[in-house]
């Protein structure tokens, strides 16, 4: 039955189609593209063909016309291939990099950009943190300058997800003397002009089925049709971003913990100690409950959010508490399992070390655990 | 905006709730935790405001409302700042008057629920005993018919309202097997011969409200005040737990939120080193844990009460909001009570009543223990 009031019938078969697409095109070939640090550029155009990435934008756009919804359901089946690198790369494309285009952008921009994405043709990042500012996304200092109808962007890049091979970058910059938020822009960066180039590929510990890059942009000019959105107006527009970003990060926590819980409670089943499965001893049994208790109490308060950002609001405040609460429960259901699993935990054959690491991430990607509580203090009257 | 399950009208309502705990509650609350009870006088009040009979039909003298109407009084109840008297208050109607309203007959509804819903009449539930707290197949009271009758002897401790009460529905057994078919529920009025109350027990927390140990030595109950079918009684309690579970999760929130608005404003007005305690950024933080905390508890719970109201199964979900909603009431304020430092422990300051009353949430209405034994066969956990 579903899930009212968010979920109808046609959000289920897409779920079904989804996990059916993930079974078979994705989670066999793993193991192989986390030991490459990179997974094929043609799973994006293979989920463009299916139409999996433009789910939550217009037809006019290149996208399905689905609700806010179907794109969480993409981000929860996403996560239980097996891996939180290769659905981190995707959610950059679907709900990261892409919706300012659509929000901000021309339609010359939805022409060239949002389009080709959707339809995975084009790899899209989206570049904020900088080797010198991370969280503090107000001090970036990567400069464009106005020349004529041209900009000159110099500046540097890191930690920046599908940054090796992405065909354009959605960038954040200050165009402005101007230390305040009114100095920054955005910016639609080709990849394949002139000083643009990749510093180096990261090595992480975990997410390593997702490229990680370092950005160089060196003199790069770009024609000022490229400028997206007002000038001026960046970091408003990037504080906007940030909030799908938060959500669909908390959904990818939910689904990565619900199939983490899943391998954990068939592991506590089937492997025997003194005699007995080790589900049945009562500690084992109750801390699978607790794991459960903590992934739905999260799933309603990601969707009680996601219901009201779908209306159009910005609950910002409610956003936060379910990024924050989200990540932290993602990663301490993956930790928990891993104890579950004992030794076997620990090693690289069974799944679980590697959802540890990767559920790691959560906690400080799309804005840390602690400046998620800056932003929660301002809005409870602190 | 608040949460999309609630209408205008139960936004209007939670003002009006908000204004009358304000008013009418809050002054009196330090008075009757000395009194270690709720006067008589709340329940006429509450019954004249229509709040006894929220969700009951209209004609037994309710409101025929919906449970969130109910739900938004249970939550908005729990901020006067006192868990005993949201105790004796959801005790009457939540957990005992349900019963009658729900299996009840209609003779029983109109002797019982209409006076219960004026606040006439206070109305107990008696489950727990001596020997059989989470047990509740261990009970041993039993209630043995006798033509017209059933003669009840045994008794039954923890028993909120159980001093005062009018009458107590009580859990008895009525034949010796099978285990769950055993117990039935009847209503015994408190004046009845061989009815007697022990004393007043003494507690941590919730001290505004009435906790009695219950005797019954050969109470002659008349048959017609066998609640339902005999012997379908665990079957009754078990149902109505379900609800009492979602009414305990919802004073937690409400609850952990005055002790965060307590905490929030202690934060603020405390200077130390030459400014607010808010201006820390680890008590900042500290408060920002403990309104997410708030925030998850209360989307589970709404969640169950949401599936509730239309009928739908809500065990696991009720289960979850009840284990999770409790153990959180408890981690806020006891961090509400850490900001306020010393003050905190003492007993001019309201925070040390909330940290008390919390308490006994995780305990009350299935520990935590019996819920997460739930879950692991709700959720297929054992094999």
């Amino acid at each position: 039955m579903p899930y009212e009031p968010y979920f109808t019938e046609e959000h289920d078969q897409l779920r079904n189609m989804i996990r059916k697409f993930v079974e078979k095109e994705i989670s066999p070939f793993v193991d192989e593209w986390e030991e490459e640090g990179i997974f094929p550029r043609y799973v994006f155009t293979r989920m463009g063909e299916l139409g999996l990435l433009g789910l939550h934008y217009p037809e006019s756009v290149g996208g399905q016309g689905g609700d806010y919804f179907s794109g969480l359901v993409l981000a929860e089946e996403m996560n239980k291939c097996g891996c939180g690198g290769l659905p981190m790369a995707i959610a950059v494309q679907t709900d990261m990099a892409t919706p300012p285009i659509y929000k901000f952008g021309t339609k010359d921009q939805h022409e060239r950009f949002l389009k080709p994405a959707l339809k995975g043709e084009k790899i899209a990042a989206i570049g904020i943190s900088e080797p010198n500012n991370g969280s503090d996304v107000m001090g970036i200092q990567t400069r464009a300058r106005r020349v004529g109808d041209e900009w000159v962007i110099n500046g540097t890049k890191t930690f920046i997800t599908n940054g090796t091979r992405a065909d354009f970058v959605t960038l954040v910059t200050r165009t402005s003397d101007d230390p305040g938020p009114n100095g920054i822009s955005l910016f639609l960066v080709e990849t394949n002009r002139p000083g643009f180039s990749v510093g180096k590929k990261l090595d992480k510990v975990g997410m390593r089925s997702s490229d990680t890059a370092e950005l160089i942009f060196d003199n790069v000019r770009i024609p000022h049709e490229n400028l997206l959105g007002e000038e001026g107006r960046g970091f408003y527009q990037i504080m906007w971003q940030l909030q799908g970003e938060r959500m669909i990060g908390a959904a990818s926590a939910i689904g990565s913990a619900e199939h983490v819980y899943e391998m954990a409670l068939n592991y506590a089943k089937t492997r025997n100690a003194f005699k007995q499965p080790i589900g049945n001893f009562q500690v084992i049994a109750h801390l699978l409950a607790e794991m459960k208790t903590q992934i739905e109490v999260c799933r309603e308060l990601i969707y009680a959010t996601a219901y009201r950002f779908s209306k159009g609001e910005v609950p910002s405040k409610e956003i936060s508490m379910t990024k924050l609460a989200a990540a932290q429960m993602g990663h301490w259901v993956a930790d928990r399992a891993l104890q579950i699993f004992g030794g076997n935990g620990y090693m690289a054959e069974y799944p679980i070390e590697r959802a540890w690491r990767d559920s790691r991430l959560a906690r400080i990607g799309g804005g840390t655990d602690e400046i998620m509580k800056e932003i929660i203090a301002k809005q409870i009257g602190l | 905006m608040s949460h999309w399950m609630f209408t205008e009208e139960h936004e209007m309502f939670r003002k009006s709730v908000k204004a009358f705990i304000e008013k009418e509650v809050v002054p009196n609350v330090e008075k009757w935790e000395r009194d270690e009870e709720t006067p008589r006088s709340l329940y006429k009040r509450m019954g004249e405001l229509g709040y006894l009979g929220i969700k009951f039909p209209e004609e037994y003298g309710g409101s025929g409302l919906d449970l969130l109407m109910e739900a938004v009084f249970t939550e908005e109840l729990a901020k006067c700042g006192a868990g005993g008297v949201a105790a004796a208050i959801g005790s009457h109607t939540s957990i005992a008057m349900t019963n009658i309203w729900k299996y009840g007959s209609h003779e029983q509804k109109q002797k019982y629920l209409v006076p219960g819903i004026k606040g006439e009449l206070i109305a107990a539930l008696a489950v727990t005993e001596p020997g059989g707290g989470s047990d509740v197949s261990a009970i041993k009271t039993t209630a043995k018919r006798d033509g017209n009758y059933y003669i009840i002897t045994g008794s039954k401790t923890f028993i909120t309202n159980g001093v005062n009460a009018d009458y107590v529905i009580v859990a008895a057994r009525t034949r010796e097997d099978p285990v769950h078919r055993n117990v039935s529920l009847f209503i015994v009025e408190t004046n009845s011969e061989g009815y007697s109350v022990g004393k007043k027990l003494k507690k941590l927390g919730w001290q505004s409200s009435d906790t009695g140990e219950i005797f019954f030595e050969n109470v002659k109950v008349p048959s017609e005040n066998l609640i339902g079918n005999e012997n379908e009684g665990f079957l009754y309690v078990m149902k109505n737990f379900q609800y009492e579970r979602m009414t305990m999760a919802l004073g937690c929130i409400g609850a952990a939120e005055k002790a965060l608005e307590l905490a929030i404003k202690y934060s603020k007005e405390r200077i130390q080193f030459k400014q607010p305690l808010s201006e820390f950024q680890v008590i900042r933080h500290k408060l920002v844990d403990m309104a997410v905390d708030i925030e998850k508890a209360r989307n589970i719970t709404y969640r169950a009460i949401y599936l509730y109201n239309k009928g739908e199964n809500c065990v696991t979900e009720a289960t979850m909001a009840k284990v999770y909603a409790t153990e959180m009431v408890n981690r806020v304020a006891d961090q509400a009570l850490q900001i306020h430092g010393g003050n905190g422990y003492m007993m001019e300051y309201p925070i040390q009543r909330i940290w008390r009353d919390a308490r006994i949430q995780t305990i009350g209405g299935g520990t935590t223990q019996i819920m997460n034994e739930i879950l692991t066969k709700r959720l297929g956990i054992l094999s």
